[in-house]
């Protein structure tokens, strides 16, 4: 037995060695085994380009900072480009037709891009002198001497920009006199003046004539009202303001006369007989008219020419109202969506004839795609001279519809470009008892498609019957069955969205199965809510076989960490949510998963309130007694990076009630605020499996592994260092990081860096960290590697005591006994910088691992951890070579092939998740972050299945002759003895 | 013989070299002239004795020559191990199985590779006793190979790599608060 292990163990480190370190695939592999999803994120700005015929398009920009062109007809992404997370987009407007112009990172940048293809025409940074809200005018039809210049107001300063190469034209500082904040950039057509509206100390009204030529100033005009304004100034027509006042219940409406400032207060309950709580007033630009939302309904305002306000409607508080739209004859139309049951209702009005729907269109809506949140309407002229409409509309699940003519054109489920977390779920398993003639279908096309794969393999294959071979093996039905697959690679994947939706997608071709709207995280207007943690619930295996796997939501009713939790309990299958647990009386800062299970599969789970109270779930009296009898050997820590403190804590004997526990501070770690703050803490996985605890080094030696799951690791920097990179001098930076034991506060080891910093991206497995950081002195990224070994076991190395039994190896460890550990550590250079790191998992844990790094350039680098082994030396032994340890190289390789996600970029790659597959070899890859990227890796190769484009029939083949030739031989000879005896 | 004479049953006489009896093969027909029936006892027992012993001795030395095969076959094993190289692969394995397999399976026909000789004039101890001791030779050989080839348990880390972690007594949990 130890033989034939050590043998396959032997094969196997062969067969490991004798790999390259890449597994590149071929180009026509693509797409077998991985899907790539591109999605750009919740839509803020949409800008159509409709005019010209051709290709009719629609700009938008959104949360993620994506900026795309999408195609009108279809929704597909014509090209997209993703900012990174601080350049988020503030504004976005097409100028001369040609050109899409963005406004980012707080009005300091300027793009321009070029509309058919999305390549950057020019770029310009504004520098402002202090914060100021960004705006932006594209005036449509200006020329100053044969430019149309671009306003933009930020940071105090009103910029004219070129439109047709980025040059700055000139610049007004508005902060040098008073500390005016704009609200509003007012181009009024035909002249050549810029008005600029608005607010100094929120006390005193101010327009701002400017000429577009030089920026000169022509006028300025004040008023000053006592009660001070609350939002925004919202033009109502040429020479009229609107504004909320400081307490909002009066409407100030702004007439600016010949140089003369008048105001005129309204108050709301005039306007609206009723409650007038949390008034705004909306965005929407329409001329005359103004709209007020209270806590219970919307009212649209005209404003008559004597200065008067008439209510002309109140809808429902949950309507939406998009801008105005300008129509042909000066005329202007918006659109209204209200919410019904299960479809919503499509108005659109024209500003000059209110009363009447100029159209109203009712659209089935499946109710999973909550409230509509914004809508954005475009008119196209109909062949009979009137103007139809199309609107796009933004859900609360973040997904984008296009509707026209009372359909659904298409739909984008852009709520996946923000995937919180992710866990998975097996499928159903198979059900037995196929029909015969099913059986026979699939056999006969399995024949077919062999055949045809034999021909290929023979080069016998015409270039049809080429494509047919692609074809089948791209659309393989096996790979997209909605059961249990015997290698394990068919599961779904369960993600949920800052949007508070949950998605299933199977793993095979990335489809969504299902998709919820939770609706304990469903914001309201009281409560912002939102999901923190997706956890495995119940996953049958034994007991509960009849039962679905399903999995726990953590959300959070509010902003503040004390605000309540809201739980709940999803059908894995279905997206059914079994229960609704919230919201919770308690809060919830750590979701801690035990290794505890109920007779009903249910994993217990331990939640920890702010005020350091363990509340557990579920609640039944059987988990609270399986609870109880462990409860001695459950631990928590927290870690609090503000104050730089590690604090471990155990389960007080009293408890409060019978599922909630009180807790009890066994440790905490100090670090000195002066000198070190935390910026990363790293676990393991915790559901890790690992094979075996002995390391077999050169020799036939053994080393053991501390496997501890109770096991943290810790990276600090000096307070100057935590900033960007090159904001402090090496000798200012520090870079300490620790292992420490999360049970008793023990620190395993610790280790400095001199003139490093950070971002660290760490991951932690087994028994080894390997983390990544900036050396500053080496002006390099640099990637380390600590492995912790268990000094107690290592004189367990009598081979008799080991055949007897006679060894303390399997025996369970406490943490309390202090076992000596001892660590070695490599240092190596690395060309990227990092986003995010991990490693593959496997099932049983035998397979070699890869890191699984995500570059900047948003893609997946599998890289051996046989390179990151800290007994790499420079010049190997014969032995140590025949281990398979590299010699030591001063920087890692990046081999092009070795990119998981080969051509394909995983724009605003956030996370990157293993799932161990059933067959060992295998392990499942998915990335997230704007776009969605899945694959399977095998860190060994398929050692243990035949590769997907083995050809079976070639088998058969040759068995079937093989058969033959048996047979005809046999024949022969037995005449051949005949013959013999007759002689 | 009983068939014979049916055969030969239109014969008149016949005569029986090996017959030693002193009477005529058939009582009514004499024997041919010059044929005399004269027990010689003396002359045969001498040499059949003579015959046996020449045979117990060919049969002795055939039986050390068995004994002996498992020494080329050694030799010849002995070169084929060193052609197979010292590192883990089909054709060393293979060698190294068969040089186990080979003396094992020659141990267990011992009895069937001796039988031809048995005699109990013969002595087949020593040549067993050699037989075994080269075969056992043989399997040391391929032990030895084995050995050589690391595929033999003899290291503590052959019984501790299938040996599971160890399992924890406590559990931790916990990080950065959520938000």
């Amino acid at each position: 037995m130890a033989m034939a292990i050590k043998l396959s163990l032997i094969l196997l480190l062969c067969l490991s060695s004798l790999l390259a370190p890449s597994f590149s695939l071929f180009e026509d592999q693509v797409g077998l085994m991985d899907w790539h999803q591109r999605y750009i994120g919740k839509v803020k700005h949409a800008v159509f380009h409709t005019q010209k015929a051709g290709r009719k398009r629609v700009l938008v920009s959104t949360e993620e900072n994506v900026i795309a062109s999408l195609d009108l007809r279809r929704g597909e992404i014509f090209w997209r480009h993703v900012l990174g997370p601080n350049d988020v987009v503030d504004k976005i407007d097409i100028a001369l037709g040609k050109y899409v112009i963005t406004l980012s990172s707080e009005g300091s940048i300027l793009r321009a891009w070029n509309l058919p293809d999305g390549q950057m025409v020019w770029e310009s940074f504004l520098s402002g002198s202090k914060y100021s809200k960004a705006l932006l005018t594209v005036p449509s039809n200006l020329k100053v001497d044969l430019d149309s210049p671009i306003f933009v107001y930020s940071g105090g300063c009103l910029h004219a920009i070129s439109s047709i190469d980025g040059e700055y034209l000139w610049k007004k500082d508005f902060a040098i006199e008073s500390s005016v904040d704009v609200h509003q950039l007012i181009l009024s057509g035909g002249s050549d003046v810029v008005h600029a509206v608005g607010v100094t100390d929120s006390s005193q009204f101010d327009t701002y004539e400017i000429d577009v030529k030089n920026g000169g100033l022509l006028k300025h005009t004040s008023a000053s009202f006592p009660g001070g304004v609350y939002g925004e100034i919202l033009p109502v027509s040429g020479d009229r303001f609107v504004v909320l006042d400081a307490s909002r219940s009066v409407v100030l409406l702004i007439t600016v006369n010949n140089g003369a400032t008048h105001l005129q207060q309204t108050h709301v309950s005039d306007l609206i007989h009723g409650s007038s709580e949390n008034t705004v007033i909306l965005p929407s630009k329409l001329s005359g008219i103004f709209s007020l939302r209270t806590d219970s309904c919307i009212v649209f305002v005209k404003v008559t020419d004597e200065g008067k306000l008439n209510v002309m409607e109140k809808v429902d508080k949950t309507v939406v109202v998009s801008d105005a739209l300008a129509l042909s004859e000066g005329e202007q139309a918006f659109a209204l969506v209200q919410q019904g049951d299960s479809k919503i209702e499509l108005s659109v009005r024209l500003v000059h004839d209110m009363s009447s729907n100029h159209l109203k269109e009712t659209v089935k809506m499946d109710h999973e795609r909550g409230f509509v949140h914004k809508i954005f309407i475009n008119n196209y002229v109909r062949t009979d001279r009137s103007h139809g409409f199309r609107a796009l509309i933004v859900m609360e699940d973040h997904s984008l519809l296009l509707l026209q003519q009372g359909e659904i054109v298409w739909t984008r489920d852009d709520g996946l470009a923000s995937v919180i977390d992710v866990t998975t779920s097996e499928l159903p398993v198979e059900k037995i008892g196929v029909s015969v003639a099913k059986v026979e279908h699939s056999l006969f096309e399995w024949l077919k498609g062999h055949m045809l794969k034999l021909k290929g393999t023979l080069m016998l294959a015409t270039p049809d019957e080429v494509a047919a071979i692609q074809q089948i093996r791209l659309q393989s039905s096996q790979k997209n069955k909605m059961t249990r697959d015997h290698n394990g690679f068919r599961k779904l994947l369960i993600l949920l969205t800052r949007a508070g939706k949950l998605y299933a997608l199977h793993t095979g071709n990335g489809r969504v199965v299902w998709s919820t709207l939770l609706q304990s995280l469903r914001t309201t207007s009281q409560q912002q809510c939102a999901g923190l943690k997706l956890r495995q619930w119940q996953v049958p295996h034994h007991h509960a076989l009849d039962n679905n796997p399903s999995v726990l939501v953590v959300g959070r009713c509010g902003l503040s960490l004390t605000s309540p939790s809201a739980l709940s309990i999803v059908d894995a299958y279905t997206g059914k949510e079994l229960q609704n647990l919230g919201p919770a009386e308690h809060s919830t800062v750590q979701v801690i998963t035990l290794p505890f299970r109920d007779s009903t599969e249910q994993q217990l789970h331990l939640l920890i309130d702010a005020d350091k109270r363990a509340h557990l779930y579920p609640t039944t009296p059987e988990a609270a007694s399986i609870f109880q009898r462990e409860s001695e050997n459950v631990y928590w820590y927290s870690v609090e990076s503000e104050a730089g403190i590690l604090r471990g804590y155990g389960v007080k004997k009293t408890h409060s009630s019978e599922y909630s526990f009180e807790a009890r501070n066994l440790w905490s770690i100090v670090f000195p605020a002066e000198s070190e703050k935390i910026i990363a803490t790293v676990t393991r996985k915790p559901n890790e499996v690992v094979h075996t605890q002995a390391k077999v080094i050169a020799d036939e030696d053994v080393m053991y592994k501390y496997i501890s799951k109770n096991m943290v690791f810790v990276a600090t920097v000096s307070p100057k260092a935590s900033g960007p990179i090159g904001s402090a001098t090496p000798d200012e930076s520090v870079l300490v990081v620790y292992l420490i034991d999360t049970v008793t506060g023990r620190i395993l080891h610790r280790m400095t860096h001199l003139g490093s910093q950070g971002p660290v991206h760490a991951v932690l497995s087994e028994n080894w960290v390997v983390y990544h950081y900036f050396n500053l002195r080496a002006h390099r990224y640099e990637m380390s590697v600590i492995e912790i070994y268990d000094q107690s076991r290592a004189e367990n190395k009598d081979v008799l005591k080991l055949i007897v039994g006679k060894h303390n190896l399997t025996t369970p460890v406490s943490s309390y006994s202090r076992p000596e550990v001892t660590t070695k550590s490599q240092s190596y250079f690395f060309t990227h910088s990092v986003k995010a790191i991990s490693v593959s998992s496997t099932a049983k844990g035998i397979t070699s691992k890869h890191l699984l790094i995500g570059t900047i350039g948003d893609q997946v680098l599998a890289l051996d951890k046989r390179f990151v082994d800290p007994r790499r030396s420079l010049n190997p032994t014969q032995a140590e070579k025949e281990e398979g340890l590299l010699p030591l190289t001063d920087a890692l390789p990046i081999i092009p092939q070795s990119y998981v996600t080969h051509a394909f970029k995983v724009e605003g790659l956030r996370g990157i998740e293993t799932i161990p597959a059933k067959l060992e070899s295998t392990s499942l890859v998915f990335a997230y972050g704007v776009d969605l990227f899945y694959t399977r890796i095998a860190p060994s190769k398929t050692y243990d299945s035949l590769t997907e484009d083995f050809n079976y029939a070639l088998l058969l083949l040759t068995i079937v002759a093989l058969v033959i030739a048996i047979f005809v031989t046999w024949v022969l000879s037995e005449r051949k003895d005949l013959q013999d005896k007759w002689r | 013989m009983e068939k014979g004479k049916g055969v030969m049953g239109s014969r008149k006489w016949a005569v029986e070299f090996t017959d030693n009896s002193s009477t005529p093969s058939t009582r009514d027909i004499p024997d041919p002239p010059g044929f005399t029936r004269v027990p010689h006892d003396q002359d045969d027992s001498t040499l059949s004795r003579q015959k046996k012993d020449a045979e117990a001795n060919w049969k002795s030395q055939k039986a050390w020559e068995v004994a002996q095969a498992p020494f080329k076959n050694l030799m010849m094993m002995g070169f084929m191990m060193w052609m197979a190289g010292s590192t883990v692969h089909l054709f060393s394995i293979g060698i190294t199985f068969s040089a186990l397999w080979q003396p094992l399976s020659a141990l267990q026909g011992v009895g069937k590779v001796f039988a031809p000789y048995k005699d109990s004039k013969v002595d087949l101890l020593a040549p067993k006793l050699l037989f075994i001791a080269l075969n056992l030779g043989g399997m040391l050989l391929g032990v030895w190979k084995l050995n050589a080839l690391g595929l033999l348990p003899t290291h503590a880390s052959d019984w501790v790599s299938s040996l599971p972690p160890a399992r924890e007594v406590e559990y931790s949990g916990g990080g950065i608060a959520l938000h």
